[in-house]
């Protein structure tokens, strides 16, 4: 390890941080949030809000077609109109280097490469960027670009027996397979063989996708808003093959992410209009293109089967999942991957497929595959329940695997029994009457539900720096984002701990690339992995300062790098893992479906902050609701683009759609694992669909299958009637 | 008359008068971001559908999204940016801020601003949707948490953080009772 | 968006002039659906006549025993008002399901009456849709239509029109007043919204250039026991897929009068005569209530995925009616 500058160097990362020396237990503490007083003035600047001078502004233009090629774009009358400063398109954009595989493992996806062919893969494809002087010039001139395109017939129709799906690794391998699933299957007393499918979701953050880009001193600057600076800075850098240092990407804050944030048109158009007008150029992407343009959850079919002896214990599971993905761009949605952590028999098969469409590319959203999964797998669980005669929570103990199913390796804390008796308790499950269709008021038919959650618990390579300023206090310096998780308070509370201090003293600065590589903001690993990178160089730090009297006026920095620590972590099945519990009130008479209440207790290591923490959890568990009642992206045959591609038309959960929402926490410590931290982000929706759907067959007698589950669905399914 | 596409407009935000010649598209939410500088009031869907662009027009709630700068001259603007007197919050952020009522932040200043607007509305009166008995002798419905999601029920949240924000409206809204109370008092 | 012409009128009489000079003209009022539209394209006026500010923004008493409302009051405004709270307890109800607290700060009477279908084909300024551009066709009716009209549709356009007040003043025969050049007129909301058959995109039968000025409710002495019952696929700031405005009169369990009209079933708010002739003179009973909404019913004709909406209709009127009818008998 070297000194890199004068007061500066950089500390070996090891895997067990000393113990500070003055205890402040900020660690552990409800802590409101360290930039909560700017977020409820006003005063914190989202991406495009950072003024300019001489600023100019972008609008795309997208196709109107879902297959074919660009015959024609009309730019000279557009070029006359007022403000009109350039229109880019395929034909004069700059070409991108496209040929490498970025930090998330995987190649660049074209939808946000654009403007390279005349290629038209979907409805929404980005055919034109229009820049003028002013936001309302450009959307006017960008609607008025008359594009003609040679039309091909388009296939968007997704279910669950296309003939020409493929097996897709993804994050994970596509399957995995051990013992003789139709034996075992056959020699089982109860079979539970059931399809379920969800629909395509959206991110739907409330903060567009947005991006200043301009050249300043010979380095490209961009001001955006993104889940990860450094891994938006290398992205770019490669595309425009420009050295790495020559790219700066900023993001302060950061309105929800949710995996959507990444590398998007909206970047790319961007710098592409800066570099060619030499100017500062916005491009802000308004809602109606976001649903084309920056991802979402694939629809999926799946297919679940299991076999179990009298007494509930599994002998058999499979589960395979079918997602879409364009024809451009490979991604999976890996819904299978939640029985490989979650339940073990001795023949158990996990699969994962994938269909070409021609439709935009999906992409990573909040707990990709679990939270799909988990609806499909904990429903069926309910299900065998059922069939069984066994309470569906002592059906999951009885099924409590010792080692990971599939990996073999054992669990880094798995205390989802303790979850489960926890929430029974709080919840008042042990009064529950199993049979379903029994308890009304009036129209209302009510019924209560439960389901199991995980989520794993990853790290990724991160790199820190903390200087020990002259008047007492302590700056930390770290790629990370916060898009809403509350990471810049949880660092801050860790960073204090780590140096002794109270966190007042500390002056937490994310979201900027030039900080250094970091981890992005999910997994839900960016907490995990920034504390860990913040800690060692505290650590260093405080060694430095041992004996010290004074510290120079430029400070004393140490930098820390976690890469070589992470490999050396011991391979363990780490996750968190949750209990969902729900009651539902379903009017008969319209088919309205309500969730009265939920708790949720979470086995999730080392909680940092209880504040934002709760808020973290309780989240997932509403967008659990939103999922399983409300959330439908919708496609229109005819035409291939969407039918509801806005927020009234895309339905997510409303205030009055979300009643008390509980979520605790058990105890889950780690004595082996250095930070202790697993994340919170996304484990509260695993489960939380299920339970829902479990409670909505509780109230019913009918089992809904297909999410969301609406109205017409209730009405259709009949049940006990008026 | 010959028609013209822009106008001279005077607007009082926050106390405040700004004259500017406005193209007559831009709304009230673009002239406070894009010419005014005041950034706090955001662009979530840019077209009524998620609340974030709330703003108290003549102290009313609204959605600037949809509101033409040209057509809000004379009215009383209040952003997110007036709310807090110096370095005191209005006892709305105060409770969004204690209490945690957001994650990211983005629909917030919507949020509060809509929140004051419930409070006052209420104190006013008015039912809502999911009050029992809105006829005038069943009296003004409490502002119980029910009442509240419903009332805040026009802007959206994706982080989810509707719990904490019912719990942040309810407790300014038993504060500002207080108040009441005590200055009748 | 197009660049337009703002004029703000001081009057109506002025207000009528600005908008007859120029057949590119509208009328704005709160602006909730007239500015989204010249968003996403499909208004493009080019030139805005502000009567947001016309002394219409008034709630009296008619001659009659009844209320005039004026086209400018705004949907709070209303719903808060006492005297329709405590006379047409249906009325504020239906406003208050409506939009959100914003927007009804924000939209007038006049405006909710005008305003235009939420079907996402008309929306979408890339997809045909007859209402939109007439002859381009109507992609619903093989496509997307879980929330398209089941009764009064034809095969050119099958959009529900969405607003929630209007179930209401159609239940309470509200008469709309409006002003031309040539004077003043009235239309009753019976007569206000045209069939749809093969001009889908001539939606009422106001004359041309007309400006709304009230809405004028008669005296319905039923209506102070009335309810509006809204469903939608959440619980909030949403449109309808189905609602009920009712009043019920009954005396010794026998129905004297009964008003019902039905919302998000068709393009205009729904009267529904058959299922209230039923119901004249008739026991006020479930199976009553039944029958009245399955004579109404008779008439739909869905597609299949909104068959639902008959089961919905049928159930919601009979819920609304029987909650009604357990009231009076108190």
């Amino acid at each position: 390890m070297t000194v890199t500058t004068t007061g500066t160097q950089t500390a070996p990362a090891h895997a067990a941080p000393a113990v500070p020396a003055t205890v402040t237990g900020a660690v552990g503490t409800a802590h409101t949030r360290v930039e909560g007083r700017d977020k409820v003035t006003g005063a914190a600047r989202y991406a495009g809000e950072i003024p300019f001078a001489d600023l100019a502004h972008g609008w795309l233009v997208l196709s109107t077609v879902a297959r074919g090629r660009i015959r024609s774009i009309g730019t000279a009358p557009v070029l006359a109109m007022p403000g009109v400063l350039t229109v880019l398109h395929h034909r004069n954009a700059p070409r991108l280097h496209l040929d490498y595989i970025g930090l998330l493992g995987v190649p660049p996806d074209p939808t946000a490469a654009v403007f390279q062919n005349d290629r038209v893969p979907h409805a929404g494809w980005p055919v034109a960027l229009v820049v003028a002087e002013t936001s309302e010039q450009a959307r006017e001139a960008a609607e008025a670009l008359v594009v003609t395109y040679e039309q091909e017939p388009h296939d968007i129709g997704f279910r669950g027996d296309r003939p020409d799906a493929f097996t897709l690794d993804g994050h994970m391998p596509a399957v995995t397979e051990k013992g003789d699933l139709e034996a075992e299957l056959a020699a089982s007393a109860h079979v539970v063989d059931v399809e379920y499918t969800t629909p395509e979701e959206h991110h739907a953050m409330m903060e567009p996708h947005a991006a200043t880009a301009r050249w300043d001193d010979g380095r490209l600057d961009v001001v955006d808003s993104n889940q990860g600076t450094t891994w938006v800075a290398d992205e770019l850098s490669r595309m425009f093959s420009l050295d790495a240092s020559a790219v700066r990407v900023r993001s302060e804050h950061v309105g929800g992410g949710f995996g959507s944030k990444g590398v998007r048109a909206h970047q790319v158009s961007a710098v592409m209009a800066a570099t060619a007008l030499r100017r500062p150029v916005r491009v802000v992407l308004n809602r109606r293109q976001m649903f084309s343009l920056t991802g979402y959850r694939s629809p999926t079919a799946q297919r679940v089967r299991l076999g179990a002896d009298a007494d509930g214990r599994l002998r058999a599971l499979e589960h395979r999942s079918l997602s879409q993905t364009s024809t451009v761009w490979d991604f999976v949605e890996p819904s299978a991957g939640v029985a490989r952590v979650m339940y073990d028999a001795p023949a158990h098969r996990t699969v994962n497929e994938a269909v070409r469409l021609d439709v935009p590319s999906p992409t990573w959203m909040r707990a990709p595959g679990e939270a799909p999964g988990a609806f499909a797998l904990e429903a069926a669980l309910d299900e065998l329940a059922e069939r069984c005669g066994v309470d569906p929570i002592e059906l999951r103990l009885r099924n409590e695997p010792e080692r990971g199913p599939v990996s073999g390796m054992p669990f880094g804390g798995r205390h989802l029994a303790a979850c489960f008796r926890e929430g029974a308790r709080r919840f008042g499950w042990a009064d529950r009457d199993p049979r379903p269709g029994l308890r009304r008021e009036g129209n209302l038919l009510i019924g209560t539900g439960t389901a199991a959650a995980s989520f794993p618990a990853g790290a990724g390579p991160s790199t820190a720096a903390v200087t020990a300023e002259a008047d007492g206090t302590f700056t930390v310096r770290i790629a990370a984002a916060d898009i809403g998780t509350g990471a810049r308070t949880a660092l801050t509370l860790v960073a204090a701990d780590a140096l002794g201090v109270a966190p007042a003293r500390i002056r937490m600065r994310i979201g900027d690339s030039d900080f250094g590589p970091a981890m992005i903001a999910g997994g839900s690993s960016g907490t995990r992995s920034w504390a860990w990178a913040i800690t060692v160089a505290a650590d260093g730090l405080r060694e430095r300062l041992a004996g010290r009297t004074g510290v120079p006026a430029e400070g004393i920095t140490v930098r820390s790098d976690t890469t070589e620590a992470l490999g050396a972590l011991a391979q363990k099945e780490r996750h968190s893992f949750g209990a969902q519990f729900a009651e539902v009130a379903v009017d008969a008479a319209t088919g309205e479906v309500r969730v009265r209440r939920m708790l949720g207790v979470f086995a999730a290591g080392r909680i940092v902050n209880p504040l934002t923490a709760r808020g973290q959890l309780v989240g997932g568990m509403v967008w659990g609701i939103s999922m399983a009642l409300h959330e439908e992206g919708i496609r229109d045959r005819a035409s291939g683009g969407h039918y509801n591609g806005d927020l009234a038309g895309y339905h997510i959960a409303t205030n009055a759609d979300v009643p008390v929402v509980e979520a605790d926490w058990v105890d889950d410590p780690d004595p082996d694992d250095p930070v202790g931290i697993k994340g919170i982000g996304e484990v509260g929706i695993v489960g939380a669909a299920a339970a829902i759907a479990n409670a909505v067959w509780h109230a019913t007698g009918v089992r809904h299958r297909n999410l969301p589950i609406r109205p017409d669905r209730i009405l259709a399914a009949g049940g006990p009637r008026v | 008359m010959t028609p013209s596409t822009s106008s001279s407009v005077t607007l009082n935000i926050n106390g405040e008068k700004h004259t500017l010649s406005v193209d007559h598209r831009t709304t009230l939410l673009d002239a406070l971001r894009e010419r005014l500088d005041l950034t706090g009031t955001k662009k979530g869907c840019d077209q009524g559908q998620c609340g974030a662009c709330t703003v108290l027009v003549d102290g009313r709630r609204t959605v600037s999204c949809l509101q033409l700068a040209v057509a809000a001259e004379d009215r009383e603007i209040t952003t997110v940016e007036g709310l807090a007197e110096g370095e005191r919050l209005h006892p709305v952020q105060q409770a969004f801020l204690d209490l945690d009522g957001f994650q990211c932040g983005y629909c917030t200043p919507g949020q509060i601003c809509s929140a004051v607007a419930v409070i006052e509305e209420h104190a006013a009166g008015w039912p809502s949707a999911v009050t029992d008995d809105v006829r005038p002798e069943a009296g003004p419905p409490p502002l119980t948490p029910h009442e509240i999601r419903e009332r805040m029920s026009g802007n959206l949240c994706r982080c989810g953080a509707y719990v904490s924000i019912v719990e942040a409206v309810a407790r300014a809204a038993a504060e500002r009772t207080e108040a009441t109370e005590e200055a009748v008092a | 968006m197009r660049e337009f012409d703002y004029r703000r009128a001081d009057d109506v009489p002025g207000a009528v002039a600005l908008l007859d000079a120029d057949p590119d003209a509208r009328y704005l009022g709160g602006g909730t659906n007239l500015v989204d539209l010249m968003k996403t394209g499909v208004e493009r006026p080019g030139r805005l006549v502000d009567v947001r500010r016309l002394p219409l923004d008034r709630i009296e008493p008619a001659d009659d025993g009844g209320l005039r409302i004026g086209a400018t009051v705004t949907n709070s405004d209303l719903a808060a008002h006492p005297e329709v709270r405590r006379r047409y307890p249906a009325l504020t109800e239906a406003v208050l399901a409506g939009a959100s607290g914003q927007l009804r700060n924000m939209a007038t009477v006049g405006g909710n009456l005008l305003q235009r279908t939420r079907c996402g084909y008309f929306a979408d300024v890339t997809k045909p849709c007859n209402k939109r551009l007439p002859g381009s066709g109507c992609p619903a009716v093989e496509g997307e239509h879980r929330h398209h009209a089941v009764l009064g549709a034809s095969e050119h356009c099958v959009a529900v029109h969405p607003s929630d007040m209007g179930v209401a003043l159609a239940a309470f025969d509200a008469v709309v007043s409006y002003r031309t050049a040539d004077g003043p007129g009235e239309l009753p909301l019976a007569d206000f919204y045209l069939p749809v058959g093969d001009t889908p995109h001539r939606e009422t039968a106001l004359p041309r250039g007309a400006l709304i000025t009230g809405v004028t409710l008669p005296p319905v002495p039923s209506a102070a026991r009335s309810r509006y019952r809204k469903v939608r696929e959440r619980a909030s700031y949403a449109f309808a897929i189905g609602s009920v405005a009712a009043a019920l009169d009954v005396g010794d369990g026998v129905v004297r009068e009964a008003r019902i009209a039905l919302g998000a079933v068709a393009s205009r708010p729904w009267r529904a005569h058959a299922a209230e002739r039923v119901l004249d003179g008739a026991p006020a009973t479930a199976d009553r209530f039944a029958a009245a909404a399955d004579a109404e019913l008779a008439a739909a004709r869905p597609l299949p995925g909104n068959a639902y909406k008959v089961t919905l209709m049928r159930n919601l009127v009979v819920a609304v009616l029987s909650e009604l009818a357990e009231e009076a008998a108190r």
